[in-house]
């Protein structure tokens, strides 16, 4: 077991190690050079020459990568081009953000999906049933940029129940961070609630031709407590795994909703490094976020390892 | 339960906000927030509120006092300016001539300097005693009063720009209305009113709030939805829904720029085509676009066709060069005249945006009946810049924002060997015209001299000039003193907002 281990943690460094090229080649396959976009209107050869140095631009690329790799090593992720923040802290303050409204978004998916197809799955070829299938179709095909344009027209604009875009932290007002969020949430959660209907209900249509729900029914059992407690918590198997995957879509989802809602997370951070060629911030959330999911893999195979003994034997 | 639905939104909606409070939305977030170093154009929005210039301009683009009371040329090269009395910094320190020494200064020296290019003509200054300084020029430049009016013009601290260094665009002091509160990146810029402000009777405003906020539909939700006070570069196709709105209040306003066409007439190493070769087949393509019909069509007719670089606003537009209307058969006719093989096919490079490309299917169309075949190459903006300075292109239709003198519209772009010159256009007669317009301290003096180059250039062509685009505001009826200036610069003075 530990030469298992040992091996799956020495893995992880040249993993970290390809992915710090990666995310480096990425500056080299965006088109233009930066140090026109950044030099302003004016485009005054001094400063155009002046970035270049500052961005190593002027170096050749495997310096420049070497550059970057040293002070990445010494925790440097670099400044921000355009408003001269250091990168660490612009990861620091966005996450947390992205985080609150994965959450949110992921709880009003639960809410919505499992509930969902558990009634789909009871009324089979009901109305619910049809109409569950119906809401959850158009949930898998409605983009999140359009319902939530559409959303901040009806709730915000005709309406006016809660604010348009924006964000306040938690701790700064609980009222105004719950406002702010609940409507991108929505939109965020929506695909992933359809999604999540959809295989609680095929989950449940198995589940509730079993035996052992046969037998708790012949026990007399009332239908609640056959569905809820018998039939849900054995199709809930893999409708837990499923939600834990889909975490990942939420976080890439968050770039588009954060755009609509225009809410400073970590999605929007990356998208106005990317249109304004900001490459340190560019490479420094990319990194980070593929540092999190190397190593939460990596914690996975482990916890994969302790759970199941022939895992370990392995 | 709807009731209590209801209680926990009113609980929601319920934020605190405080008096007296103008929340702009703003197309971009802005960048650094350092005089010397600021590069966006929201950031001179957000700039008008924190800092305050030594000249400003007023809506009729006349130079106005602002931290200077008055100046004078004593000879070509010496500029004498008097300063504010009483006027002190957000961080308390006193505003004098070192003050103003300090940022000249750091304009020209600092790393990254944006403003070295603008003041390039400053050989130094002097302080001859604490409410007057002497700017001494390399060169006579008439220009350089203008540059005074934005950027430029701003007095930063020199206690804070020295303690904090390269910070100080995250902590900026300067003379302005409002003091520096807080900024969250890519989402808010909080200023909040400075009481010690020198011109305090003028402002109304508690605090100001810039919202970027990039999509133009999403901006109109929340000055809708009474997210935002007011807002900023609206598209024309918004016109209509905020004309409908009776909440809103819609202001266009004129602005310094231009948007057109630059024609590769000598740059890069590629094959020269009719196109570079001969100004004849470039008159033709000008003759064969209607302007008025092209704005019409794409902007809704909201934008102003010109055919020179300066808008019909500026002291330096000459009304004798108005725009030329279309003639298909003179087109043809100078096709003919310069003997070239039609259709004659040009390629057109636009950036990658849904009115570039409309603009570009409507030159398309009207050019095919002169005799051209223009083939259109949507390219993304940053890599169609790098595109139009190495010479990789035949046509490119790109805009700039404006500036306040004519100069700044015309010098860097058309004068021989001068960085933003694409088109690589060399001309003796037009380098005479806008060397002597530089010299020439007079208006009407520069306005004639402009006006023989806009006939030159219109008849060389290294850019035909389109139109001059408007900035379409809009903001709640509550919002009150907004003046409009062609630099689409928002100015709080005066400004209010009913509760």
């Amino acid at each position: 077991m530990k030469g298992s281990l040992g091996a799956r943690f020495a893995q992880v460094i040249p993993t970290l190690l390809l992915v710090t090229i990666l995310v480096f080649g990425l500056q080299q396959l965006m088109p233009g050079d930066p140090a026109m976009l950044l030099a302003g209107e004016e485009r005054d050869p001094a400063v155009l020459a002046q970035i270049r140095t500052q961005l190593w631009l002027d170096r050749p690329l495997a310096l420049q990568y070497l550059h970057w790799l040293g002070n990445v090593l010494h925790g440097d992720l670099g400044q921000s081009l355009r408003i001269g923040l250091p990168v660490s802290q612009l990861v620091l303050t966005k996450l947390p953000v992205t985080l609150q409204l994965g959450v949110m978004a992921f709880i009003f998916a639960v809410c919505i999906g499992v509930p969902t197809g558990v009634m789909s799955a009871v009324g089979r070829n009901g109305v619910w049933d049809h109409l569950a299938n119906l809401v959850g179709l158009a949930g898998l095909s409605t983009p999140n940029f359009w319902l939530g344009i559409m959303l901040i027209l009806l709730v915000s604009v005709k309406l006016g129940w809660l604010p348009p875009s924006g964000y306040v932290s938690l701790a700064e007002d609980w009222r105004q961070s719950l406002a702010t969020t609940v409507m991108p949430a929505f939109v965020l959660g929506n695909a992933i609630a359809a999604i999540l209907m959809r295989h609680t209900r095929s989950a449940m249509l198995t589940a509730l031709d079993q035996d052992y729900v046969r037998t708790a029914r012949a026990k007399g059992l009332r239908e609640r407590v056959v569905v809820l407690r018998h039939a849900l918590r054995n199709a809930l198997v893999p409708v837990v795994t499923l939600g834990a995957l889909e975490l990942g879509t939420l976080l890439s989802g968050a770039v588009l909703t954060e755009q609509v809602f225009t809410i400073p997370g970590f999605g929007k951070l990356i998208v106005d490094a990317v249109f304004n060629r900001d490459y340190p911030v560019v490479q420094g959330v990319v990194l980070v976020t593929a540092t999190v999911y190397v190593l939460l893999n990596l914690l996975a195979d482990v916890l994969y390892v302790l759970i199941n003994p022939r895992m370990r034997a392995a | 339960m709807r009731r209590i639905l209801i209680a926990c939104l009113g609980a929601m909606m319920a934020g605190p906000v405080a008096a007296q409070t103008l929340r702009i939305g703003i197309a971009d977030d802005a960048d650094m927030l350092d005089p010397t170093l600021g590069r966006t154009f929201v950031g001179r929005i957000v700039f008008a509120s924190l800092c305050d210039k030594l000249l400003d301009i007023d809506e009729k683009l006349a130079i106005v006092p602002q931290l200077a009371t008055g100046y004078e040329w004593t000879d070509p090269v010496t500029l004498v300016m008097k300063l504010r009395p009483n006027v002190v910094f957000q961080d308390g320190e006193k505003f004098d001539a070192a003050a103003v020494k300090f940022s000249l200064d750091r304009h020209l020296s600092m790393q990254g300097s944006t403003r070295r290019g603008e003041i390039a003509t400053l050989d130094h200054v002097d302080v001859v005693d604490p409410l007057t300084v002497k700017l001494v020029l390399k060169s006579a430049s008439s220009p350089f009063l203008s540059q005074l009016t934005d950027r430029a013009g701003m007095i930063v601290s020199p206690k804070a720009a020295q303690a904090l260094g390269g910070d100080f665009g995250n902590h900026p002091v300067c003379a302005g209305p409002f003091k520096f509160t807080e900024r969250v990146a890519q989402d808010r810029i909080v200023l909040d009113k400075f009481a010690d402000y020198w011109n305090a009777g003028a402002i109304k405003l508690q605090r100001v709030v810039f919202r970027p906020i990039p999509d133009n539909t999403v901006r109109l939700a929340n000055l809708q939805g009474g997210a935002l006070d007011m807002a900023e570069r609206f598209q024309p196709s918004d016109v209509e829904v905020i004309g409908k709105d009776s909440k809103l209040k819609m202001v266009m306003v004129g602005g310094l720029g231009y948007q057109g066409l630059t024609f590769n007439i000598a740059n890069g190493s590629q094959k020269r085509t009719p196109m570079m070769q001969d100004a004849r087949v470039r008159q033709a393509f000008a003759l064969s676009i209607d302007r008025a019909a092209l704005v019409q069509v794409v902007y809704n007719g909201v934008h102003t066709p010109v055919a020179q670089a300066v808008p019909p606003s500026s002291p330096f537009y000459d009304p004798a060069v108005p725009p030329a209307g279309r003639d298909v058969a003179r087109a043809q006719a100078l096709l003919k005249e310069a003997g070239v093989k039609t259709p004659v096919t040009v390629e057109l490079m636009l950036p990658n945006a849904p009115d570039q490309r409309q603009t570009g299917e409507v030159i398309q169309s009207m050019a095919a009946e002169a005799g051209f075949d223009v083939k259109l190459r949507t390219t993304e903006f940053v890599t169609a810049l790098k595109a139009s300075t190495s010479g990789e292109y035949e046509t490119f239709s790109i805009g700039w924002s404006g500036r306040t003198d004519a100069d700044g519209n015309l010098y860097n772009f058309v004068h021989t060997g001068m960085a933003l010159n694409d088109s690589h256009y060399s001309s003796k007669e037009a380098d005479d015209l806008l060397d002597q317009a530089r010299a020439v301290t007079d208006i009407g003096a520069r306005r004639q001299l402009y006006g023989k180059l806009a006939q030159v250039l219109n008849r060389d062509l290294p850019i035909m000039y389109l139109y001059s685009p408007k900035n379409i505001f809009a903001m709640t009826a509550k919002v009150n003193g907004y003046v409009p200036v062609p630099d689409w610069i928002i100015r709080p003075q005066g400004m209010t907002v009913a509760p």
